[in-house]
């Protein structure tokens, strides 16, 4: 006991010095609110890290379940989106004419499937038998000739598309008819050839290329402007490369045409193949 | 002994009201702030004893930061000088020797000593000031200049304040 008080008043600068400079501290937490805040601050900071890091660390513990949550809630947004739905209101435009008679309606649809980059390319769209669609249709869109309807289902059908080896389709430039094919040499989706055009005609670059009367979509319809016209291989009709008006890769909404007439037409022209 | 009770009270006085009144309203921006109060601690004689010494500066600087609105903070950096005032003496000073009650002024210990003495001391104070003022590490660069620019502040006054009354002694 001795030895301690000894060793306190050998070394009582020190130990004076610890109890005033504790006072000190603590009046100086006590009344002035930027110290007292400061120290709550750390303290809730040093305390907020470490329970942060362990955090850190338990949550890989628990990272497959919140994996599947995770996914859980997805599946259950995603059938809350709009495009989930599928949309059955179908938007017919029909004009009343009492002077002319109605031959074509279109049906409003929107492309669901697409492709250009194939050599044989097709469409889905989201029509179809439900809607009055069938087989052998034309489908247009705003700007040109997109294809022929290939199949139907209760509520789609498929278009072979413009972009597709087998299509042909009855073409005008300057009142000169030839059938519009893509996918003999190029595979360019914006660009068609039109062909059986007499090399004799000179088709001069820009001339617009519309459907003629001959094709089952209405004639006139756009389909795209010559780019460049020329014999090739010594043969008697003209290759003229058409510049498509539609972009097949941005195609969005399109028109299936439904022709009023044409069953009347077909029933008459089977009549020619029976006699 | 009664004597410098009477010099010290009026020194205590002196230095508290030029510091509240007068110094408290000079600095350089907010880099560097003048402390002349300190010097009544620095002028405490030799032979008083320590815990004496320590609750003199306590007071002294609980009765600065009264004025200052900033409790404790003038205490607590007192304090330490007070500490560090402890130590250099008994490093640098012999305690025999000296006539009665001979005070650590630059008349009697000389300039070279009193400036360093002065320095550390100032050093040491303006440091906790600061720090504890500050209250955080990541001004801790801004701090060290506001330290050290006030230390020459101080210091600078401080002399002024020991030519101007200087008193030539013989040890």
């Amino acid at each position: 006991m001795r030895n301690l008080w000894l060793f306190i008043s050998k070394y009582n600068a020190f130990f004076l010095l610890v109890i005033f400079f504790t006072i000190s501290l603590i009046l100086l937490i006590n009344n002035n609110s930027y110290q007292r805040a400061s120290v709550w601050n750390s303290s809730n900071q040093l305390v907020g890290t470490a329970y942060e890091r362990v955090n850190e660390f338990s949550s890989y513990l628990v990272l497959g379940k919140t994996n599947d949550s995770l996914a859980a809630e997805n599946a259950r947004l995603r059938n809350l989106l709009k495009s989930s739905y599928y949309d059955d209101s179908v938007k017919q435009i029909t004009v009343k004419d009492s002077v002319l008679k109605q031959q074509y309606t279109y049906t409003v649809a929107r492309v669901i499937n697409n492709s250009v980059h194939q050599k044989n390319n097709y469409l889905t769209i989201n029509r179809g038998s439900k809607h009055g669609i069938k087989k052998g249709m034309g489908v247009i869109a705003s700007s040109g000739v997109v294809g022929i309807v290939l199949n139907v289902s209760e509520n789609f059908s498929t278009v072979r598309s413009l972009l597709h080896t087998e299509t042909k389709i009855s073409a005008s430039v300057d009142g000169n008819i030839g059938s519009l094919v893509w996918g003999e040499g190029n595979y360019d989706s914006r660009f068609a050839l039109l062909k059986d055009i007499q090399s004799h005609l000179t088709i001069k670059k820009g001339t617009r290329v519309i459907t003629s009367e001959f094709s089952l979509f209405p004639p006139g319809t756009n389909i795209g402007y010559v780019t460049d016209s020329d014999t090739r291989d010594g043969n008697s009709a003209l290759n003229i490369q058409v510049k498509l008006d539609i972009d097949f890769a941005k195609l969005q909404y399109v028109y299936v045409i439904i022709n009023l007439l044409s069953e009347e037409q077909l029933n008459l022209e089977a009549q020619n193949k029976v006699e | 002994m009664g004597r410098a009770v009477i010099i010290n009270s009026i020194r205590f006085i002196l230095l508290i009201a030029t510091q509240v009144f007068l110094f408290k309203n000079i600095g350089y921006y907010n880099l560097s702030i003048p402390y002349l109060y300190i010097l009544f601690i620095l002028l405490l004689p030799f032979g008083i004893p320590n815990t004496l010494l320590f609750v003199l500066a306590f007071f002294t600087g609980i009765t600065v930061d009264v004025f200052y609105d900033t409790l404790g903070l003038n205490a607590i950096a007192c304090t330490v000088m007070a500490f560090v005032r402890i130590v250099f003496i008994s490093v640098t000073v012999q305690r025999d020797g000296f006539d009665n009650e001979p005070e650590p002024s630059l008349g009697i210990m000389g300039f070279r000593w009193f400036i360093f003495y002065a320095v550390i001391l100032t050093f040491f104070h303006h440091l906790i000031l600061f720090s504890f003022e500050t209250f955080k590490f990541s001004e801790l660069g801004f701090t060290l200049i506001r330290v050290v620019l006030s230390t020459f502040f101080t210091v600078f006054l401080i002399l002024i304040t020991e030519f101007a009354f200087f008193r030539k002694k013989i040890r």
